[in-house]
Order: structure tokens, then sequence, then C-alpha cells
């Protein structure tokens, strides 16, 4: 299983997320911003970091490199993709996912280990895990507060695509604790905190992280 | 119009404001007989810079005997590079080559404590680049005034968000540092940055300019008018009332950081490196272009020259003397083979970083920087770069050294009932220079890169270098500056001794020092009497440890009017580990069933002790006793009980004493433990006193014989303190009271959100 992992200038978890997606078995391959080429990949992640310095917006300038037309035309096609932190605020600029992230309520950046709630374990990234299994994963970010009309909030609970919700205290002041989302197919899905940095509890607080990673295989063996 | 050589030739007697620009008159006079006529203003600005006690080390190079005579050359062939380069790089073992520097942003945090702070790290970053490795973590001994006092809130905030904002962004994990408050830095607060880096041995960068006919190129970040300083005398001199003039002295003499673009310098520079087309780097840091062509040319076999107009410039108007003065940041200077620039430029490009060719080594033996076809600047680079001035500065020990010594702690009062120690167990743990520094660190990734095996709150950073094998680097920087304060030359050995015994906690072997040596003015004896006594003390120190100085930083003129800083030479210690995988951690309660053992002796010392600073607002008498052979003895325990399995947890004890070990231990593995002190010593001083070479270890109780045996057979006093107990939710401490975990990590945790959130 070929899994693609994109390198923006400024991207800094693309070599951490090459290490999850091989912990779990896959094959990384590396994705370069420039390069219109998803070189044969079977699903994609987006990286956390701060592509473009994050200037304008975090993730608004990376929307538009290259390869983000073939990953969004490979996204509508099914193809599984993640977006983490930045990667997440990439595919809501990019339009692949609703809302946006705003500066942290406490407007500082916020790095710490971070309990979640798996709300959903149908999409693509979260099979592995039992339905409303709490995970500590680490997050660390400046601006991490999902905010989205009451409609978009509204729908994304009617239809079961919050995927994570903070539990033990909101880091960051989202809506509704919203940690992480999907599209309608439950094959796009973005989240803040980092589960490429709890593969093994000697580099992070546990490797509850993992099962994403090991979801998206089992996704595209089955699919 | 721009003043040239032989403008300056022609007129030999103008007037130069080279005070202004900081250089003494006999200063100028040897510039004038280095060059045998006045200097242009592209030298002047060039040698003023450089021979700044910032890049010259004029006050503090004379003290450098201490450093080479205490090196055994057992000490250097551990040693791949020294004392000089940009960097010290030391062999860590499986053809991997570690470098690491500690260096100052003291002033410029002050004013401008974001970009101060930021820049700080980006500076220390690109200094490791300059050695061919790839920087691995940065760590951040950080110094400020009182707490409560107004200033500190608009300084400290600033600092951390800036090293924050800089280093989060950069991708380096940020493992540990210190954050101290003592009024003694209002003014001057202190803001030191470390970064370490690897690379494998083979692959170590000096910055040489070798091979006549090679290319110096540029690359990075445009040059513009930030941090240019002092030398904006000669531009308002020579701009005088052009409409560039009012403009540029609105601009900040702060550098301002953009960290996006180091990180893209960073993964080009590695790229360049792995293709092998680098003869010899440098950063720009401190004095820009003057610094980095005067040290490549300097350094190297030849001379060198520049086309000064070829530096791509974000500001109009610019004269070469600000070209070569700017410290705008992001910036490199590499040394290219003819052959092999154009594949140089296409990986600049790649990364869309800006290169420029702007000159070449010569086979000549000097320094020729030219400007659209004039000579500006022509000098032998020695003379810039490695001959400035050199100080004997007068030393005289304080004459109230005495009265200090005479003033000890032992007639404060102290806490002797149960109720009285358990509130001021309360008391210390919510103390400024106690409290955690969560408020702090929470600013910080310390998990980018993936290889963060410890970070805050432990005693050292632990970062894996070698994912196969599991090999890593653990690192501490530690200074009690009261200590240092009371005996400098002790003091300063407490520093080397706390940051090694938190290397040694950690399961590592300590293998090399650095330091950041803060003090005021080297003009005042009684300063310069800290100062030396500060370094033969950690010379000798390291000396009897057995592990060298591979390099520092020094930092004067941290004083405001007559009052200086506390002393505070900030010792950094690195340290190997063959697989991190067996790395110590602070935090008890990994395994069911530990016994608490106190390894050390503990007396009766209170001077410069965070007691007496906390309770009495005391500083005097003397500090804790030093031991050294001790401290070493201590860390082969350590060593070997981390090899074979015999302790679960570790923690050193320093500031705060064991109360305060305690506390920590017991929060930061979130369980209980139950403790008894000692009936034949006074509970307070078991509970509050500074003697160093002393750590807490947990230590399973199948391994308890095996690891008591090991300390009793080699000398090691130990005593059976407590027990770790994963059913309670408070620290018993016998005859005492009870601690409730709750109530302590209220106090622990609470202060400085309470003040700075």
């Amino acid at each position: 299983m070929r899994v693609g992992a994109v390198t923006f200038p400024g991207t800094l978890d693309d070599s951490d997320t090459a290490r999850a997606i091989t912990a779990a078995g896959g094959e990384a391959v590396a994705l370069w911003h420039g390069d219109a080429d998803l070189r044969g990949v079977d699903a994609v992640i987006l990286p956390g970091g701060f592509s473009y310095g994050d200037y304008l917006r975090a993730g608004a300038i990376a929307r538009f490199a290259p390869v983000m037309g073939e990953v969004i035309d490979a996204a509508r096609k099914g193809m599984p993709v993640l977006g983490i932190c930045n990667g997440f605020q990439v595919l809501c600029e990019a339009g692949l996912l609703p809302g946006a992230l705003l500066r942290n309520a406490e407007l500082h950046f916020v790095c710490r280990d971070q309990w979640l709630k798996v709300e959903n374990n149908a999409t693509a990234w979260t099979t592995r895990y039992d339905a409303g299994a709490e995970i500590i994963i680490p997050i660390k970010n400046m601006d991490g507060r999902f905010a989205a009309s009451q409609s978009t909030v509204d729908e994304l609970e009617g239809e079961g695509r919050v995927v994570f919700r903070y539990v033990g205290g909101n880091p960051n002041g989202s809506l509704n604790h919203i940690a992480g989302i999907s599209d309608p197919t439950g094959r796009v899905v973005g989240l803040m905190p980092h589960p490429e940095h709890a593969i093994d509890a000697l580099t992070g607080p546990s490797d509850d992280g993992l099962g994403i990673f090991l979801s998206v295989l089992d996704s595209v063996v089955n699919a | 119009m721009t003043d040239t050589v032989d403008i300056a030739k022609a007129t030999p007697d103008q007037e130069q404001p080279y005070r202004e620009l900081g250089l003494k008159d006999d200063e100028y006079a040897r510039v004038r007989e280095i060059l045998g006529r006045r200097p242009t203003d592209a030298e002047l600005a060039m040698y003023s810079v450089m021979w700044s006690e910032h890049c010259s080390y004029k006050s503090s190079k004379v003290h450098w005997k201490h450093w080479s005579k205490n090196t055994t050359p057992e000490m250097r062939a551990k040693m791949l590079a020294g004392i000089g380069e940009n960097a010290g790089v030391v062999d860590i073992g499986d053809g991997w080559a570690v470098t690491f520097k500690l260096e100052s942003h003291n002033h410029p945090s002050y004013v401008e404590p974001y970009q101060g702070a930021a820049t700080g790290v980006g500076g220390i970053v690109r200094d490791i680049m300059a050695m061919g490795a790839r920087p691995l973590a940065v760590m951040d001994p950080l110094r400020f005034g009182a707490p409560d006092h107004p200033d500190t809130r608009r300084v400290l905030p600033g600092v951390v968000a800036g090293i924050g904002g800089y280093g989060n962004c950069l991708g380096l994990p940020n493992i540990g540092g210190e954050v101290v408050f003592d009024p003694s830095y209002q003014g001057n607060p202190l803001v030191n940055a470390l970064c370490v880096g690897a690379m494998r041995v083979e692959d170590l960068h000096l910055a040489h300019a070798s091979g006549t006919g090679n290319k110096v190129i540029l690359f990075g970040a445009r040059t513009g008018l930030d941090g240019i300083g002092g030398v904006s005398v000669l531009a308002s001199e020579t701009f005088s009332g052009d409409e560039g003039g009012t403009g540029r002295k609105k601009l900040p003499a702060v550098q301002v950081g953009d960290p996006f673009t180091e990180k893209v310098l960073i993964e080009c520079c590695l790229e360049l490196f792995r293709e092998g087309i680098v003869v010899g780097i440098q950063d720009l840091g401190g004095a820009g272009l003057s610094c980095a062509t005067s040290e490549l040319a300097s350094a190297g076999d030849g001379g060198m020259r520049v086309e000064l107009d070829r530096v791509p410039l974000r500001a109009t108007g610019m004269t070469p003397a600000e070209v070569l003065s700017s410290e705008s940041q992001e910036r490199m200077c590499a040394v290219v083979k003819p052959s092999d620039v154009d594949a140089f430029m296409r990986v600049c490009a790649k990364w869309d970083v800006i290169a420029t060719e702007i000159g070449e080594v010569t086979d000549g033996d000097r320094l020729v920087i030219t400007w659209h076809g004039e000579t500006v600047v022509d000098v032998p680079p020695r003379t810039v770069a490695h001959e400035g001035p050199m100080y004997e500065r007068p030393i005289a020990r304080p004459a109230d050294q005495d009265a200090l010594a005479a003033n000890g702690p032992e007639t404060l009062p102290r806490p002797s009932t149960p109720d009285e120690l358990r509130a001021e167990i309360l008391r210390m743990a919510a103390s400024p220079n106690l409290a955690s520094r969560r408020w702090v660190t929470e600013q910080y990734d310390r998990y980018v890169r993936g290889g963060t095996v410890l970070a805050q709150p432990a005693d050292a950073g632990m970062i894996r270098v070698d994912e196969v094998t599991g090999r890593g680097v653990a690192l501490a920087t530690d200074c009690n500056g009261r200590f240092v304060k009371l005996d400098p030359y002790t003091g300063t050995q407490l520093a080397l001794a706390e940051a090694y015994r938190n290397v040694a906690v950690s399961g590592a072997t300590p293998l090399a020092v650095t330091n950041c040596l803060n003090f005021g003015s080297p003009e005042d004896p009684a300063v310069m009497w800290q100062f030396e006594q500060a370094v033969r003390g950690l010379a000798e120190g390291c000396k009897e440890l057995g592990i060298p100085v591979t390099g520092g930083n020094v930092s004067f003129y941290n004083q405001t009017g007559s009052t200086a800083i506390l002393p505070t030479p900030v010792v950094g210690v690195l340290g190997v580990i063959d697989d991190v995988r067996r790395r110590i951690p602070t935090g008890i309660g990994a395994e069911a069933g530990e016994t608490l053992l106190l390894l050390g002796e503990t007396r009766d010392e209170f001077g410069g002790s965070e007691w007496a600073h906390v309770v009495h607002g005391h500083l005097g008498g003397v500090p804790p006793k030093v031991d050294l052979a001790r401290e070493k003895l201590l860390a082969d325990i350590l060593l070997a009980g981390s090899r074979d399995g015999m302790v679960s947890a570790a923690h050193d004890l320093s500031d705060g004493g064991l109360a305060q070990t305690l506390v920590e231990t017991c929060l930061i593995g979130e369980v209980g433990a139950r403790v008894f002190l000692d009936p034949d010593q006074d509970p307070f001083v078991q509970l509050f006193s500074e003697s160093a070479g002393r750590v807490l270890v947990a230590v399973p109780r199948s391994e308890e014989l095996r690891f008591t045996e090991m300390c009793t057979a080699r000398g090691l006093p130990w005593r059976r303190t407590g027990v770790v107990d994963p059913e309670s939710k408070s620290l018993e401490i016998q005859d005492i009271g009870d601690l409730p975990l709750a109530e302590l990590r209220e106090a622990w945790e609470g202060t400085l959100p309470a003040l700075f959130g």
C-alpha cells in the first residue's frame, strides 16, 4: 500500500508522517508541492507544519500548490485523504472540508498531550478504533480553534461527521469541542492533533495514533 | 558619495566617527597602522563591529588559556572540532558526530522581547548548520527580573512567544532549558539559546575559504537595513538630508526574524551537503557579511574578492558599510568549486532560496571588496577576524566579598513543627523559581521530528539520533547565579556538577561541555574577578570530570548603571546514550512496587539556597560544597543502574532540596509516595538543604538489594527514604503529614499562569 505524504515549503511533520505510515506497514511516498503528480499512491496525507510560513492565513497559500489540484481530484474520486493540523487547515481552505481553524482561544501556541474521543469509527481513517474509544495524542498548534456556521455544525453533528472530540478540557475553544471532522463520504478526514507523534510510547505519550494509519491501510485493501 | 580606498588615500586627515562606532582611540590608531592609511567608511564599519566585545572577545580571550591548560590529550581526543569553530563537535559513536552550542541574545531581547528571542534561536541554529549538521533540537536557559515586576510581564511573555514562534515554525523540538527569576536581571534579562545537531563524522564542514578560483555564494534572505545598530552613524553622516537618511533612522536595531525562510534554508543546506558541493560554509550572524567574509577568508589559505553590489538587497540606497554590517537574518555564505556552481544554484532554486555569486577566493592574502567597480575594502582578513585587540583587564576581588561570606544563613529562623514544615513545602513548591514551567514549555513544540525521548520537566532533554540503533544524546543547562555570586569558582563548578548530574540521571554518559558566560561590565575589576574565577573553576572542574569544553560564548555588560547581574555562567553538558530505550524517566510509578532511595549526603547547607531566597530574601554565606569525584561516582552508578534495569526513575536534588524533588517526582509520575525521614537528622535540613551530589532514585523492589549492594561496594552513601504507593493520591511524609497531590499540583502549577497567563 502506497501512502503519500506531501511536503510544502514549511511543512514540518512530513518525516514523522512517513515514519508512522511505515510503522503501520505501509509504503511511505514523498510527494512534492510543486509536482502535479501523486505517484500512484492509494491514499494521501497532508502533514502538519507551517506551509508557506502560514502567511496570509494558515493553509491559504498551500491550497494553490500544483499537487493540491491532484489531491482534490483524487479525493472527489474517493481516495482517502487525511489532513493533520496544518494539513487540516489546507483541506478547509481547499473546500474539501467545511469550517475554518482560527487562533487558539488563549492566543498562545499550545503543545500538550490531549485526550480525544473517537466519535465515528466508520471513516476510512478510524476503523481500527472502538466506537467511543478515548485516546491520548499530542496537540501542537497556534490556530486550532474549529469554527463554522451553526448550520454547518448542526450538519456535521447530525451526519456523524464529527470524528474526534476533545475530552478532559478544550485546549483551544473549538466549537462543540471538535478536534476532527470528515467529508460526507468519510474518506476525507481532518484533525488538529498529531497521531503521527503517538506511534511509540518512547517518543510520544502513547501509541494510540497508530490506529489511524492502520485503518487507512485496511480501507485501501477492502476498497 | 561612496568612500573608496582611493579617496581614503587622498584624504588622510578626514575626521571619522570611530568613537560613535565603539572604537577606542588606540584601536582606531591601530587600524590606521594596519592599513597604512585611514580606513574607508566600509572598513571602519567592519573593524568597529568585528573588534566589538561581542565579536572579538577582547576582554575574555586572555583567559582562554585556562581551557587549553586544562584539556588533557584524552579529553581532546573526543573532539572533532573545538573552540574557534562555529560550534564544538564530538564523536558519539556509530559514526555520528554531534555539535552543540549555547549563545546569548540578551540585550536585543530586552529591547524587543519577541524578535530578540526569536532571532536568538535563528542564529544558534545557523551556527549548527555551518558545521554541516542537521539541527535536532533547541533549548533556552532564561533569566528574568522579579516575577511581579511590570517590566517582567512585558519581557517574559514576549521572549517565550518569540522562542516558540520561531522554533515551532522552524520545526525544531524544544527539549528543555531554564526559567529563573531574580531582581538582579531587571533591565538585563538573559536569553541564552542552545542548539544541538548531528551529522555523519565524514560530513563535517568547516568554515574555510580554500582553493583559488572557488566561488563565494551568498544565499538565503535579502540584505536589508535591520540590525545595523551603531553603523547608522556612518549612514546619517553620509546621507544626511537626503530621502534615505530619515527613513533609515527609524529602522529597528533589533533584527526581525522569518522562521519560514530559515526552515527552507535548513532543508536547502542539508540537500547541498548531501550533494557534496560545499567546500566551506559560514552563517551570517552578528556583524553580517563583515564577519562572514573576513572569517571565511581568514580561516582559508588565500584571499577573497567580493563584489558587494551583487548582494541582493531589500532596501534602496544602502551604502557599502550598511550592506557589510546588516544583520538581516536567514543568510548563509558558501564557498563552492566553479564546476559545482550550477548544481548549487539548482538546489537553491528547488527550495526557492535566492543565491548569488558575490565573489571568489583569490591567491593573495587580502580581502578586497568592491562596490560598482571601486574598491571600498582592502584589508588583511586576519586583522579583522582573528587579530583584534586583546585586553588584560584589571581584576580585583570585590571589597564586600568577605562580608557577603560572613553573613551566613545560620541565624535565619527555620520552621520546626510539622505544620510549619508542611506549609513551607507548599510555599516553596509554589515559589516562582520552583513552580512548574508548564505555562512556558506548553508554548514550545517538543514533539516535531519525532525523536524527543525526554523534554521538560525532565532533568535533561534527550533526542534519538539514530533510529536504527537507538543511539541518542542528552542535554542539560544549569546555573545558580546566587552560588556564583557567593563564590564564583565553586559556584561555577556547582553549575557544572548540576548539569553533569542532570545528564547522568537520564541514563546518559556526560561527554562534553559548552557554556554561555553572562556577566556585568568587564571594565569593573570586581566583575573581571568573578569572570576569571568562573572560567578557572569551569576549566579545572571539566578536567577533573574528564570532559572537554568544546565551545562557548561570553556576554558582558549585563548591568544597569554600576549594578551588575548575578554572575551567570550557564553550563551546558552533552551526554551520549547508546540506546534511548533505556533512558531513566523523572516520574515515579512506572513499575508496580518501587522503593525510593536517596543517594549522596545531606549537610546543613543553605548559603544561596532557594529557601533562604524565598522565605527570607537572604543571600549570604558560602555555597554548598562541591565534590566532583562524588558526582562522577554518582554518574557511574546511575549508568550501571540504567544498563542493568535496576533504576525505574531518577530525579536530581537541587533548588529547593529533597522536598521539591519529592513533590516533582510524585506530580510528574501522577502517583503518591510514603516517605520516612532520618530520625537522627533535623527534618528541615533533610527537606530543604541544597547539598550537591544527590539524586533520588526509584528502584523496583526486586532490584533493591542488588542496587544498594552496588552503592555500598563503591562507597556511595544511600538511604532508604520511602516507597511509591500507586494506590495513594498523596505525598505522605512521616511525622510531618499528608500532602494531597491535588493540593500540591494546585500550588506547583498555579503560579506562572497567575503571573503571566
